[in-house]
């Protein structure tokens, strides 16, 4: 069965049509990079599955169920610059915030949770960092606080938007290793992706996207030069020749 | 200063502390959700709805005068809403228009209202820039009953405010309403506003909103703090606010609250032990020091060859 099933999505954005007639399915175990050109509607359509964002028109069940009634399962890694750093907590409460869904509403957390954040976040190896105060991480660090925060959710399905942007190259491998763990371990990945060049070293599915479904399935099969060139409509540079 | 010993004068001084303690705890979430502005227009845009209801039940009987102003203070905010959302208005304009349009409004009404027999001695004029000694015994017990309960929504969903202010979206992936959480936002709002007017009055109330926070910014780089200490300063600078203004008869009480509070700010933007320039300066200070000195070292040995 498919974890996530999307049938003829449609969606706007200030009045330009961004996702149109967007089907496709995603198996369990994969580990699936959203591939597009800017405005191709990558985050919008992470936004429609979450429901963060209205659709017009279109189905999306998740584990053949609706989205509010798996909620738990589905962890989301927004993109960074999508909230306000100089917010005053430090990095283990930004952790904990996944746990608040465990907690319950309107009750404190208890050691349990605070160990658990803490586990993830030396995952992610930033132990050391726990008490900093958010605003003092680098970007990198900021990043790998997000992911363990969706981490702790312990969710089946993961949406992560450009979590590799603007990170140093050791983040990278901590978010990649990371990413291939949850994989091993059997849940499934989705990313928004920006780096043609690390696509196939880094993922086993593509998703190949500019506000319609260019192609989708194995990296193997479908991230080839006619497909990416569709999806950029040109003026790409193929620079993996030969 | 005798003023101070009666029993009127200390309910309305506990009730101007609690009431600035509670306005600095919601200045606080306005802070983070960056519409620090609108209490602003809402507050002014509640002035109408007072003088309404006065006209309507013939006295300044307090919870009625309330009830008023939070009806014309929430119109205000659905139509800032409602012109943001159907036209290509931004919200700070609309809050501009919100804003001038209700309190010009109010003041119009209030002109009508003074002129009949019972709106000239009614006071109401106080409710622009505040009268905090007009309160009898009965708006302070309306004033903290409201208060508390402000203060106690703030306190019992500490967490969930942190989550909705740093990352909504994060929360509705959580299960939480945001729509909820923003109705239960307006509703203390607009009612640290509308319990505040008489004290503080419609043109002022916004700044016991906005300066404690923003002062308590300086300290702390924890949220927990960050609203005790602007509860602290809120509740310090209603209090002290209104002690000075007893000191002469008439005088209003807002603006005393307000210079009060401003002199909190001021003191935090100096030497706040997180953000405040002195601190800063001296970080910068040593950081330079330790920079040079291994330079000036170098230099010593370069002389000494």
């Amino acid at each position: 069965m498919a974890v996530l099933s999307v049938q003829g999505l449609n969606a706007s954005y200030r009045r330009n049509k961004v996702l149109d007639e967007v089907s496709f399915e995603v198996q369990p175990g994969s580990l699936t990079s959203i591939v597009g050109p800017n405005g191709a509607g990558k985050s919008t359509l992470l936004k429609v599955l979450l429901e963060l964002h209205p659709k017009l028109s279109g189905s999306v069940s998740f584990f053949g169920s609706t989205f509010g009634r798996m909620k738990t399962r589905v962890g989301y890694v927004p993109q960074r610059g999508s909230v306000d750093w100089d917010f005053p907590t430090h990095a283990l409460d930004v952790v904990m915030m996944g746990l608040y869904g465990h907690v319950g509403w309107l009750k404190w957390p208890k050691r349990c949770h605070r160990e658990k954040a803490m586990a993830a976040l030396e995952q992610m190896g930033m132990a050391d960092y726990a008490g900093r105060q958010i605003s003092q991480l680098s970007g990198g660090q900021q990043q790998r606080v997000f992911l363990a925060r969706t981490l702790v959710q312990d969710a089946d399905l993961y949406f992560m938007d450009e979590p590799l942007a603007g990170v140093d190259a050791a983040t990278e491998q901590a978010i990649m290793a990371t990413l291939n763990e949850l994989k091993t371990a059997g849940k499934t990945v989705m990313v928004v992706h920006h780096d043609l060049q690390t696509v196939e070293d880094y993922f086993d599915h593509v998703l190949l996207l500019n506000r319609t479904v260019v192609a989708h399935g194995s990296t193997e099969d479908v991230f080839t030069k006619e497909n990416v060139y569709r999806a950029y409509g040109g003026g790409l540079r193929w620079v993996r020749e030969g | 200063m005798t003023l101070l010993l009666s029993p009127n004068a200390q309910w309305v001084l506990l009730s101007t502390l609690i009431l600035g303690m509670a306005s600095g705890m919601i200045g606080c979430l306005a802070y983070w959700k960056r519409q620090s502005l609108m209490s602003d227009a809402l507050s002014h845009a509640a002035l109408p709805g007072v003088v309404i209801a006065f006209a309507l039940i013939g006295t300044k009987f307090l919870p009625v005068i309330i009830a008023g102003a939070a009806v014309s203070a929430l119109i205000g905010a659905l139509l800032i809403q409602w012109i943001r959302s159907s036209s290509r208005i931004k919200e700070d304009t609309a809050m501009g228009i919100i804003l001038s349009v209700f309190f010009g409004l109010g003041i119009m009404l209030l002109t009508i209202v003074n002129r009949t027999a019972s709106g000239n001695q009614s006071g109401l004029d106080g409710f622009i820039f505040g009268q905090a000694a007009s309160m009898t015994r009965q708006d302070v017990y309306v004033m903290l009953f409201l208060a508390l309960i402000v203060m106690l929504v703030v306190f019992i969903a500490f967490k969930e405010w942190k989550l909705f202010l740093f990352d909504a979206d994060f929360a509705k992936g959580l299960g939480m309403s945001n729509r909820l959480m923003n109705g239960v936002y307006l509703a203390v709002l607009v009612l640290v506003i509308v319990i505040g007017i008489q004290a503080v009055g419609v043109i002022l109330m916004a700044a016991l909103l906005i300066i404690p926070a923003v002062s308590a910014r300086y300290w702390t780089h924890s949220f927990k703090w960050m609203i005790i200490l602007s509860a602290l300063f809120g509740g310090g600078a209603g209090m002290l606010g209104t002690m000075i203004s007893t000191l002469g008869k008439g005088w209003p009480t807002g603006p005393f609250i307000v210079v009060a509070s401003s002199a909190f700010f001021i003191f935090s933007l100096l030497f706040g032990a997180q953000k405040g320039l002195l601190i800063k300066a001296l970080q910068l200070r040593t950081q330079k020091k330790q920079l040079i000195r291994p330079w000036n070292a170098q230099v010593k040995l370069e002389k000494g060859d």
